[in-house]
């Protein structure tokens, strides 16, 4: 039934998934992010970009959740999601700087970056977007007999968009194998949600009967632990599953959003950047656990780097599209 | 002939288009206390675009309503609100979201009056934005003014300059017609003279924004200003252009572009819109159907290209009507090539 369920206990290490890896991609995006802040300031990188940096713990802990073939739709705050799938990072600055060499040939950007390989059907620039096509694409999961999960990444502003009740219905209903992972940051744009969500919002979940999760964001072995307990479920015809994740986003709405003041104080951000870091908090337990030391962190720090600075050169170097694709794709 | 516009006499400033439309809005709240304006980040925030800034510290939260990212819900709400005593300002952040919510605007809020015989009615305005240019990719960008136009019971309002857009809001937050009106966000910074005195403008008014003897140029929002530019060029060449500003798509000022036309005997239009049926094509018709006996050649529309706009600046740049796509399409009509 639809219970409000525990935090679960977190995995212990060594049963786990391979921690050295989910430390690097937590990292790779927040070394990624800083590359496209860096880009979009020195007018590189056109348009607007939403950096996820500070939420890295979410994305990775449930892709790493994931197979392959499992599917994820995304948010405007997507790049994360794309990492954390495995999309390659020269591909995706190529996209971001509208280049012909990125994910979507430069048509789709920041907002829209979308992997098929990876099974990630597409970041969304409408809140609540996407929740459709990844509800659709449980639906096709369970029709094709398949043993596939599909993820909806959404923030906590898309509770206010009403296709969340209608598709999470028929989720339930129909026992889709689909699960819906809202990133909780406290803000929609310059809103905070304690001002525009009623309730608390895990029941919104559990009232059509899906049990939905509480979890700390910030903790990438609490979110994998979440995720792997709901795929499990789902891949087995248990159907769908709610993770209400809290995270902090530590740039602005986009990276034009600087005087933040008027939303947000500088001291709550100082507490979530020094005290409820993802990837300093995994680092605490890691060397704790003796799973990596310090040294070899440095070298994977290094390294990762060095790939992001390469994929750097090699968008930024990129040619952009030829003129005549602008009339190509239109139609299937 | 148009634009008699009762242009008030004396005091003028420059305002951007931005505080064009904050000032009119403002002015309607301390007119009518049933005027509200609700919507996504109106409040503190003042809108992305920060055309509200100051709103909710004079008026305060219950007239500046900010709300969840709810569109369907909140403007289904301002056309009950509007059919219960209130004028509500609804706020679409991107016109794009009219993909959300056009089931408020096409079924309720454009039928309720006929449908009801006339008893009830829907003194709604709705705010949103149009225009891409600004690398915001396929949701971002759209121009979809063609789509609430075609709805009989909507009015719809493009205004172009700062001075046209402050009178234009005011008229529409007092019509008792449901009314959609686009803001292109290449406009928001854009400065022009505005009468320090109040104004209005009537809906249904086109406005000559330049007037020519060769070519009519018919341009709706910031088209006007490629249109302008253009004309600017053109003129170098000996090349007169009219440049005619409907300002409202509907109701729409037939007479005053088919009398131009007459007047210059050839005619382009020239809206952002998607080019396949859209207002640039019902503009086309008009003029082709009023003017048939003035016109020396084939009435000529440009628009956007038909696919959905791309991210890459390259691409983009594509799409759009341009200064330059324009002077060629004129010169062409003018045997200049
Ligand atoms: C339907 C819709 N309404 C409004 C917007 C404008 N908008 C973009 S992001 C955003 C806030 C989204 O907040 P949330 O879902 O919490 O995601 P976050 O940005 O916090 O990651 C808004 C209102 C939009 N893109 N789509
Ligand atoms: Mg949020």
């Amino acid at each position: 039934m639809s219970e409000i369920q525990a935090t679960p206990q977190v995995t212990s290490a060594e049963s786990g998934p391979d921690w050295q890896r989910v430390y690097r991609l937590m990292l790779t995006i927040r070394l990624f992010e800083e590359r496209a802040n860096d880009l979009y300031q020195r007018k590189i990188m056109p348009g607007l970009a939403h950096l996820s940096s500070g939420e890295e713990g979410v994305a990775v802990g449930v892709c790493t959740a994931l197979r392959d073939d499992d599917y994820i739709t995304s948010t405007h705050r997507g790049h994360g999601h794309c990492l954390a799938k495995g999309a390659s990072a020269d591909r995706m600055f190529a996209e971001l700087l509208g280049k012909a060499a990125g994910y979507c040939g430069g048509k789709g950007g920041s907002m829209h970056i979308a992997d098929q390989e990876r099974g990630n059907l597409g970041a969304n620039a409408i809140v609540g977007g996407s929740l459709g096509i990844a509800t659709g694409a449980a639906l096709s999961i369970k029709q094709r007999g398949s043993d596939q999960v599909a993820v909806s990444f959404i923030g906590d502003g898309a509770l206010g968009q009403g296709v969340l009740y209608e598709v999470m219905n028929m989720a339930s209903l129909w026992k889709l194998p689909i699960i819906y992972v809202c990133e909780n940051n406290l803000y929609g744009e310059y809103t905070a949600s304690s001002e525009t969500i009623a309730g608390r919002p895990i029941e919104r979940a559990t009232a059509f009967g899906i049990p939905a999760t509480e979890v700390d964001g910030q903790d990438v072995r609490a979110v994998y632990a979440a995720t792997a307990e709901a795929v499990a479920r789902a891949r087995s015809g248990g159907g769908p599953a709610f993770l209400w994740c809290s995270t902090y986003r530590y740039f602005g709405h986009h990276v034009g959003d600087v005087d933040r003041g008027y939303y947000r104080s500088r001291e709550e951000e100082q507490f979530w950047r020094e005290q409820r870091d993802p990837i300093s908090l995994a680092r605490v337990w890691l060397e704790a656990d003796g799973l990596v030391d310090a040294a070899s962190l440095e070298e994977l720090a290094e390294e990762v780097t060095h790939e992001l600075d390469a994929a750097v050169e090699f968008a930024v170097a990129a040619p952009f599209p030829n003129p005549d694709q602008v009339a190509t794709d239109v139609f299937a | 002939m148009s634009s008699p516009d009762p242009t008030p006499e004396g005091e003028s400033r420059e305002l951007t288009m931005a505080q064009a439309i904050r000032e009119a809005i403002a002015e309607e709240m301390r007119r009518d206390s049933s005027v509200f304006v609700m919507g996504e980040d109106v409040a503190e925030a003042g809108t992305p675009f920060k055309v509200l800034s100051g709103l909710v510290e004079e008026f305060g939260p219950e007239r500046v309503i900010d709300t969840p990212i709810s569109e369907p819900g909140f403007t289904g709400m301002g056309v009950g609100a509007a059919m219960t005593g209130r004028r509500p300002v609804v706020d679409i952040m991107f016109g794009d979201f009219l993909g959300l919510v056009m089931d408020q605007v096409a079924n309720q809020a454009a039928k309720v009056h006929y449908m009801s015989g006339g008893k009830l009615s829907v003194p709604l305005t709705i705010r949103t934005t149009m225009g891409a240019s600004r690398r915001s990719a396929a949701q971002h960008s759209q121009s979809l003014h063609a789509w609430v136009s075609h709805i009989p019971g909507l009015k719809v309002v493009l205004p172009s300059t700062p001075y046209d857009a402050k009178g234009l809001m005011k008229t529409a937050i007092r019509d008792n017609s449901p009314v959609v009106f686009f803001e292109d966000k290449m406009n928001y910074q854009q400065r022009g003279q505005v009468p320090v005195a109040e104004y209005t403008i009537p809906l249904g008014v086109a406005d000559i924004k330049r007037p020519g003897k060769d070519v009519t140029v018919i341009a709706t929002s910031s088209m006007v200003l490629v249109a302008m530019e253009a004309a600017e060029v053109l003129a170098q060449e000996g090349i007169e252009c009219e440049v005619v500003d409907p300002r409202t798509t509907v109701p729409l000022d037939r007479e005053a572009l088919i009398n131009s036309v007459g007047r210059t005997t050839r005619a382009v239009v020239v809206d952002e819109g998607h080019r396949s049926y859209g207002v640039g094509a019902e503009l086309a018709a008009v003029v082709s159907e009023g003017a048939f006996y003035f016109l020396d050649a084939p009435v000529r529309r440009l628009g956007a290209m038909d696919v959905p706009i791309p991210f890459s600046p390259v691409l983009e740049d594509l799409t759009v009507p341009t200064v330059q796509g324009l002077v060629d399409t004129v010169r062409e009509l003018c045997g200049r090539k």
